[in-house]
């Protein structure tokens, strides 16, 4: 019985083992120290820029309205 | 500005869309790996061109019924922001399997199917610019439009999944929720989807306003 306890646990401590080596490669370093956050700023600030110039647009737009 | 409540949600959604959609953990998947965020910036660009269609259609029918030419460049803008969407969505899908499936463009369905759709959307322009009278070309191009609407649906959504498609979701039943996205994912990819579609939506409306202007210059004199 001892035997087979100790087999389980010795399958199960390797099928762990397996299942740690399968661990699939992120992104782990950058989000550490790899400034990510500067990616996701200028993203922001493009995005930002992008949505700056449709509104400009609009409140021209706006304003031809007005004047027809 | 006119109507500012859905522009600023639109705002809020896109840079929460990127902020978190760059930040926040996503599941560990195999070959994907990090580029299972590009689900919150090429899905949604889909999904918001479907809606764009939807509207184009919606318009060309009100318009059939009505008459009304408000209603036929209406129908023509939403065409065109789609048409726009489309082609950013090919695009982007483009570098994300050159990465990931390692081919650009594979013989995929799903690929195939779009390429046809967005040539069927294509030939809408072209009829629309080959009247001169009015309420000809609104008319026919309002007809076409619905037919395309009609032939872009099943060649997308039901088509690759008659057969094997790359696409999570195709060749079989649709269960792209069961193996990408888990509830972390699906906190961005939702929000994304209404703010690209409304994003794409302000830029309709700013195109038909442009329109609207020109036609009422051009009548005036």
């Amino acid at each position: 019985m001892k035997k087979i306890i100790a087999l389980l646990t010795l399958t199960l401590l390797i099928s762990t083992n397996l299942f740690a080596q399968q661990e699939v490669e992120m992104a782990d370093k950058m989000r550490e120290d790899g400034k990510i956050w500067v990616v996701v700023a200028v993203i922001a600030v493009v995005l930002a820029g992008i949505i700056g110039y449709l509104v400009l647009l609009d409140r021209k737009i706006s304003k031809i309205e007005k004047g027809l | 500005m006119r109507k500012t409540w859905w522009k600023i949600v639109c705002v809020v959604l896109l840079f929460y869309t990127i902020i978190q959609g760059l930040i926040g953990t996503i599941p560990r998947q195999p070959i994907l790996n990090e580029t299972l965020r590009n689900v919150y910036f090429h899905v949604p660009l889909w999904f918001g061109m479907m809606t764009l269609m939807i509207a184009s259609a919606w318009f060309a029918i009100k318009y059939l019924r009505g008459g009304n030419i408000q209603h036929d460049e209406y129908s023509a803008e939403f065409a065109n922001t789609a048409m726009l969407y489309g082609v950013l969505g090919f695009a982007t899908g483009a570098v994300w399997g050159n990465y990931t499936w390692g081919d650009p463009l594979p013989k995929d369905p799903k690929l195939i199917a779009v390429e046809v759709g967005l040539l069927i959307y294509a030939a809408y322009f072209i009829l629309r610019s080959s009247f001169e009278d009015e309420q000809k070309r609104g008319r026919l191009s309002a007809v076409y439009n619905i037919f395309a609407f009609a032939a872009f649906m099943p060649l997308v959504w039901i088509l690759p999944r008659l057969t094997d498609s790359l696409h999570p979701g195709n060749g079989g039943n649709p269960a792209f929720g069961k193996y990408d996205m888990d509830n972390r994912v699906r906190l961005v990819f939702y929000p994304a989807i209404i703010g690209w579609t409304l994003l794409g939506v302000w830029i309709t409306s700013l195109r038909i306003r442009v329109r609207i202007i020109k036609r009422l210059k051009t009548e005036q004199f």
